[in-house]
């Protein structure tokens, strides 16, 4: 099972779904914390579900206030990027540049494929947390750097 | 690391620890350091809160996380020396993070670091602008995390550094008292304070200077009188026109160096332009006490003639400021809301954007100025605006120093109860006036702590005209915080608990230091410039207590910096530059440190002969509180001879008389308290 853990967490990275910021947590987690990164990942879901909700509904309302999708991304940016998820924020980056040139469309086009990669992320790090919580406490291998 | 050797490094390292902690917990934070650093972290996403709390853990801080930019604040005002270092993200809801950046830096002077996922060079350069010691780009790693205690230490260094530049002792006294922080006696310091004190007397200085700094290179000590030389030079010149050379000259001090002066001007500069910058009111003290302690800072802010009004509006005006604020009753910054700082908000500008405006956090507690005469609302150095009052000197006059003092004051707000005394005097005579007493218990306030408090600051009384008794703040803890610049004020007014017994000596507040200001503040300190920030903790202006005045203003002006921060930077320079005009400017700022305290303070007296003796006092007050101990001149103070300022004593004493003497003089309370607002700056840190 172990092997099955290492297996997946390799591919996430090498699948670009998750950067270097991951294994920053992974760090961080210790006895005093064994579920750390798995606690993060769940607070960042729930905090960013909010900011997502959020521009959806500013892409309801036309014309769309830039600034303040800017905005929301900027933020959403930010919390993606602490924890390390690559093409959500590759995703972000892409929309802020649609914001600031004032693409309405690309910003549209560019939400619907960054909510995709959101909920991919999601999928495959739930799947990723529970066969490591049935693997035990066993250090999720920290890439050796 | 040690920054300096020995004690003073280990004190140095436990401040940075926290310099609020104890001793022990000091001494043990040393070793550590930079483990225990204490961090407050301020984002708005928690999971990167979360992330950054874990990292800051892992590398062994000390964290406190917050989402919001405005309880951070909160967290910051209520306990100045809660943190060393501050890491704040740039784009929040409720606050913007330059902001932020720019109000703590005004306020606590810490080193602060922004972070942001931005990294457009735009937005960098603006964190820079806005005086960030640091930009972190999200994603933050944990190596990043790692080193940002250099910041701490550096800050520390430089504050340091300037300290001794111009010549203070301070910085080295404060670290001793720091070290000393319960072991008031600092031989070392007291011995370097009145060797400093010797020096002014003899005119020996060169022997005198080296030896007064013997926590430090020797350098010179910028005590209060010497720095209301200084001030009254740079006003006669104009301070545009004002040249190291011809202020060399004017001041006329044999052994004091151009370079010496140069440094000192630069910082007194910064601090100038920092309380212009920062003052939103002009001058008028007097009703900006009166206003809610946040008003403190508008009036006195623009530094009118009176220093003190700015150093009151910063409201943190460092220990100087207590000085003045003492006369000006201004409130203390401790806190105590009964004083409405107007200083507050000054920041420290008192000390030059030193750490020293610590008060002005206090000073929304201070300045209340108005007839609270009981500055020392035992040990919260809130100044008691009566007790600037008290000084009753010329109630604007003192307003101003009461600024000033306050300012002071709100450096150790903690503490400074005493400041407030200084302003309690104020209130008295002619103070009674709410504006008077808004002045004063402003200048109190923020002197309150750190310049009585610490351990100088005792009992800055005030004796700005006010002829009451003013009780000076019986500076409460050992000094340490009371910043409470008894004045002595005329007003008997007693502060509760910590009145100093300033006043019994006729004007000269002795300060306790550590004791409880017990003050007395009587003040006696009868007509002399109001504001006679009598320092004498000892209650008894006469007596000269030199000694105990070192040792209590070591005690007290290591403890203010360990309460209110005031000592930290600011305390140390007691200079009361409010009350630069009367009395040589006596810096009555009651700033912890110094015992300036009592020197600026009396301005309003008679400044010609207070003026002499006052800047005596207050430079000894300066170096008594230089040295860490207390400093304040009690000696000088001691004299009680309203003529005879001991220069070394402090300058109190020499105010005391001063503004025995004059109480009619105390009209000219004008005194440059704008000055205390700088020394405080250069108390180191």
């Amino acid at each position: 099972m172990r092997r099955q853990l290492q297996t997946m967490r390799k591919s996430l990275f090498d699948q670009g779904y998750l950067d270097e910021q991951f294994v920053q947590l992974e760090e961080l987690q210790d006895d005093a914390n064994p579920n750390f990164v798995e606690e993060v990942v769940t607070l960042y879901y729930r905090d960013s579900g909010r900011i997502i909700l959020n521009i959806e509904q500013a892409l309801e309302r036309k014309p769309f206030d830039f600034n303040k999708l800017d905005a929301y991304m900027h933020q959403f940016k930010g919390s993606s990027s602490s924890i390390g998820a690559k093409k959500v924020k590759a995703e972000s980056t892409l929309f802020r540049e649609y914001c600031r040139s004032r693409n309405g469309e690309g910003c549209m086009r560019t939400f619907q494929q960054l909510k995709k990669e959101y909920a991919t992320l999601r999928r495959k790090l739930e799947a990723y947390f529970q066969l490591a919580r049935q693997a035990g406490p066993v250090e999720t291998a920290c890439r050796p750097k | 690391m040690n920054l300096s050797s020995g004690k003073e490094y280990i004190s140095t390292a436990s401040s940075s620890a926290g310099w609020k902690a104890g001793d022990a917990a000091a001494a043990a934070a040393a070793d550590q350091f930079p483990a225990g650093l204490r961090v407050l972290v301020v984002d708005d996403d928690p999971t990167c809160l979360m992330i950054l709390e874990k990292m800051l853990r892992t590398c062994l801080y000390a964290v406190t996380k917050c989402s919001r930019a405005e309880t951070a604040l909160l967290m910051l005002r209520e306990n100045k020396n809660g943190f060393d270092i501050v890491i704040s993200d740039v784009h929040m809801p409720d606050m913007d993070g330059f902001k932020l950046l720019e109000h703590i830096g005004l306020e606590m002077d810490l080193p602060v670091i922004m972070m942001s996922a931005d990294d457009g060079k735009h937005v960098v350069m603006k964190g820079v602008t806005h005086g960030a010691c640091d930009y972190l780009i999200k994603p933050v790693r944990i190596e990043a995390l790692k080193n940002i205690w250099q910041h701490v230490v550096r800050k520390r260094k430089n504050e340091w550094r300037d300290f001794e530049q111009s010549g203070s002792v301070e910085e080295g006294d404060r670290l001793l008292k720091q070290s000393d922080d319960a072991d008031y006696s600092s031989s070392a310091n007291e011995g370097n304070w009145k060797s400093s004190k010797r020096r002014k007397d003899d005119e020996d200085e060169t022997d005198e200077r080296d030896d007064t700094s013997t926590l430090k290179k020797p350098r010179v000590v910028w005590s209060v009188e010497l720095h209301q030389q200084f001030v009254a030079a740079v006003n006669q010149l104009g301070i545009d026109k004002a040249v190291p050379k011809k202020i060399l000259e004017l001041m006329n001090v044999p052994g004091l160096t151009r370079e010496n002066v140069a440094s000192h001007l630069q910082k007194y500069r910064l601090y100038l332009r920092r309380l212009s910058g920062v003052s939103q009111h002009p001058s008028n003290l007097n009703s900006s006490f009166m206003s809610p302690q946040e008003a403190a800072f508008g009036p006195l802010s623009s530094l009118n003639g009176l220093d003190l009004q700015t150093l009151a509006a910063t409201g943190q005006l460092p220990a100087q400021s207590l000085a003045t604020l003492q006369a000006a009753g201004l409130g203390r910054s401790a806190g105590k809301p009964g004083i409405p700082m107007p200083f507050v908000d000054q920041r420290n500008i008192f000390s030059f954007e030193n750490p020293k405006l610590r008060f002005g956090e206090g000073q929304q507690q201070h300045v209340n100025n108005n007839k609270q005469m009981n500055l020392l609302h035992g040990i919260p150095t809130t100044m008691e605006p009566k007790q600037l009052a008290g000084l009753h000197h010329t109630a604007q006059s003192m307003g101003n120093m009461n600024m000033q003092v306050a300012s002071n004051g709100s450096q150790s707000s903690q503490n400074n109860p005493l400041l407030m005394q200084m302003a309690q005097p104020q209130a008295r005579g002619q103070v009674t006036n709410d504006s008077s007493l808004g002045h004063a218990t402003r200048l109190l306030s923020p002197m309150g702590q750190p310049i009585l408090s610490n351990g100088v600051a005792a009992n800055v009384s005030t004796k700005t005209g006010i002829q009451e008794n003013v009780r000076a703040p019986s500076y409460n803890p050992v000094l340490q915080t009371s910043s409470m610049l008894n004045f002595p004020m005329n007003h008997a007014s007693e502060l509760p608990g910590n009145s100093f017994p300033l006043g019994t000596t006729p004007g000269i507040p002795s300060l306790t230091p550590k004791v409880a200001f017990q003050e007395d503040v009587n003040s006696d300190s009868k007509g002399s410039v109001g504001f006679m920030p009598s320092y004498d903790i000892f209650s008894d202006l006469n007596q000269h207590k030199p000694q105990n005045w070192e040792l209590q203003n070591i005690g007290m002006t290591f403890d203010a910096s360990q309460h209110s921060n005031n000592l930290q930077g600011n305390h140390n320079h007691s200079q009361p530059v409010l009350v630069q005009q009367g009395f040589s400017s006596g810096q009555v700022n009651g700033q912890n440190k110094s015992a300036t305290v009592i020197s600026k303070a009396m301005f309003s007296a008679g400044d010609s002969t207070g003026h002499a003796n006052a800047q005596n006092g207050n430079q000894h007050l300066n170096s008594l509180l230089v040295d860490g101990t207390v400093r304040v001149k009690s000696e000088t103070v001691a004299d009680a001879t309203p003529t005879n300022l001991y220069p070394d004593h402090f300058g109190q004493e020499d105010l005391m008389s001063a503004l025995l003497k004059q109480q009619d003089a105390i009209a000219p309370a004008e005194h440059e308290f704008d000055f205390d607002g700088y020394s405080l700056g250069n108390i180191p840190e």
